[in-house]
């Protein structure tokens, strides 16, 4: 977890967007190995597939699109500005964490509630090893329903903003008599 | 530039088929092991991209038409929506499984399975969706 | 296998002590989330600080991963192993944040590429995707 905030470090310094997007791959990829050793198997996995791969994929895929390099200057004086923001919210976040329950503490209050029910009974009552899968499918299965309707209106988004763009391109290529799509299929 | 990624292309002609069929075993060994639709749908969605990327966007379309992922985006969301339904119409519950069969474990199983196979279905579109949408815009060189 | 398994052993060595050091007398058992605010605060900083749409993107999802770790500290109890039903044991962790977060990664990369998509488009619109540029050209079409 060190290494995360290393990486998250040099992801706020380097200026080459190129450099960021593989950073940020790595920055998952470590993220991964954090929740491995935290015994949250399916979450590491889940992590290690969405960004490691697709992740940076799109954001190089944005750089093709867009630019390489980040734009130096800022001022000096608005860098500093934010770091006071910061550092005065991190202080206070900091202040918070004294209240919180202790790293590993099994009587901490997220621990009860609901959860023992899950622990105890899924066995039973959904007969699946896997408790975060019954959790997900089954218990809680309005979020998982929630979850996948962001997921389908996201792309939907990304469909709206630039599926069109596309098309009109498409339709200027076929004007141009449909030149340059052969080449590329080869 | 094509012909220069000749490595390339053999080595992922041997990965994909194992990609793929490794998001299956996770999409349907979720109830053992870590694993489940979401993962699923990422690592099948990523398969895809892995061959669009080495031939080509025009390639991975000829595979799989723009068309056909977004009709798999909807019937990914619209499976586990009917589910819900199905339940309801057992005289159930909302996403209610016990009644889907006899037992209620069994409900409880073919409910999950079939919802995890909705999501998965819903992600992986939509991750392929994204990618052809961004890598159309260049025109996939 | 044993000997890839072995390979491995002085790296989670270092773990277990570190994990020793997390909940031990040295500190106060709070690191963990000392480390979160730490991430957190630099994706905060990368938000407010630059002015590259793509880097308030990745600054973003910096600031997404520091929370996700954050329920996955709190997840964890100790002694606990993953939350997959096995004989013969009886401490797990807690699965419910697990789930949470679970969708909460795939449901991030989704929204990430809504972000990424209208970071194009801008960039099709004003030719540009630095923040101030973007107010300047909107100033001069306003003249």
């Amino acid at each position: 977890m060190l290494m995360m905030g290393a990486v998250g470090l040099a992801i706020a310094r380097i200026r080459d967007l190129f450099a960021v997007s593989m950073l940020s791959g790595i920055f998952s990829l470590i993220g991964a190995a954090a929740y491995v050793v935290l015994d949250a198997v399916d979450v590491a996995f889940t992590e290690a597939a969405v960004g490691a791969g697709i992740s940076t994929v799109l954001m190089l895929g944005t750089l093709a699109l867009t630019t390489r390099k980040e734009k130096m200057g800022g001022g000096k004086s608005k860098s500093t500005a934010a770091f006071l923001v910061v550092a005065v919210t991190g202080a206070v976040l900091v202040y918070g964490t004294f209240d919180m329950p202790r790293y590993g503490d099994k009587i901490a209050a997220i621990h009860h509630h609901v959860v023992p029910r899950y622990i105890e009974k899924s066995g039973e009552e959904v007969g699946m090893p896997n408790i975060v899968t019954s959790v997900l499918a089954s218990y809680r299965g309005y979020d998982t329903l929630g979850e996948v309707f962001v997921i389908f209106t996201a792309a939907t988004g990304v469909l709206a903003i630039l599926g069109r763009a596309r098309r009109r391109r498409e339709d200027e290529e076929a004007d141009e008599g449909r030149s340059g799509t052969k080449e590329i299929a080869s | 530039m094509m012909h220069r990624k000749v490595v390339l292309r053999v080595v992922s002609k041997f990965l994909i088929p194992p990609i793929l069929l490794f998001a299956l075993y996770v999409q349907f060994h979720g109830d053992f092991g870590p694993g489940g639709g979401f993962q699923a749908g990422v690592i099948f969605g990523s398969g895809f991209i892995l061959y669009a990327i080495l031939f080509g966007v025009d390639m991975a379309k000829r595979v799989l038409p723009p068309w056909s992922t977004r009709l798999l985006l909807v019937v990914g969301v619209l499976t586990y929506g009917l589910t819900g339904v199905a339940g309801l119409l057992l005289g159930g519950n909302y996403l209610d499984y016990n009644v889907l069969a006899h037992d209620p474990l069994h409900g409880q199983h073919y409910g999950i399975l079939i919802v995890e196979l909705g999501v998965g279905i819903t992600v992986a579109a939509a991750m392929i969706t994204i990618f052809n949408v961004f890598a159309g815009q260049t025109g996939g060189d | 296998m044993q000997g890839i398994v072995d390979a491995f052993q002085p790296l989670y060595d270092l773990w277990l002590s570190f994990e020793a050091f997390m909940v031990g007398p040295a500190s106060p058992g709070l690191l963990g989330y000392w480390i979160v605010i730490g991430l957190m605060m630099t994706g905060f900083y990368i938000v407010i600080a630059h002015d590259n749409l793509v880097k308030k993107i990745v600054g973003l999802n910096v600031f997404q991963v520091s929370v996700f770790l954050f329920y996955i500290l709190m997840a964890k109890v100790s002694g606990g192993t993953a939350p997959i039903l096995a004989e013969g044991i009886s401490v797990y962790s807690n699965p419910l944040p697990h789930v949470l977060i679970l969708t909460a990664i795939v449901v991030g990369v989704a929204t990430t590429a809504l972000g990424l998509a209208l970071v194009v488009r801008i960039r099709n619109a004003y030719n540009t995707i630095e923040d101030d540029e973007i107010l300047a050209v909107e100033e001069e079409e306003d003249r």
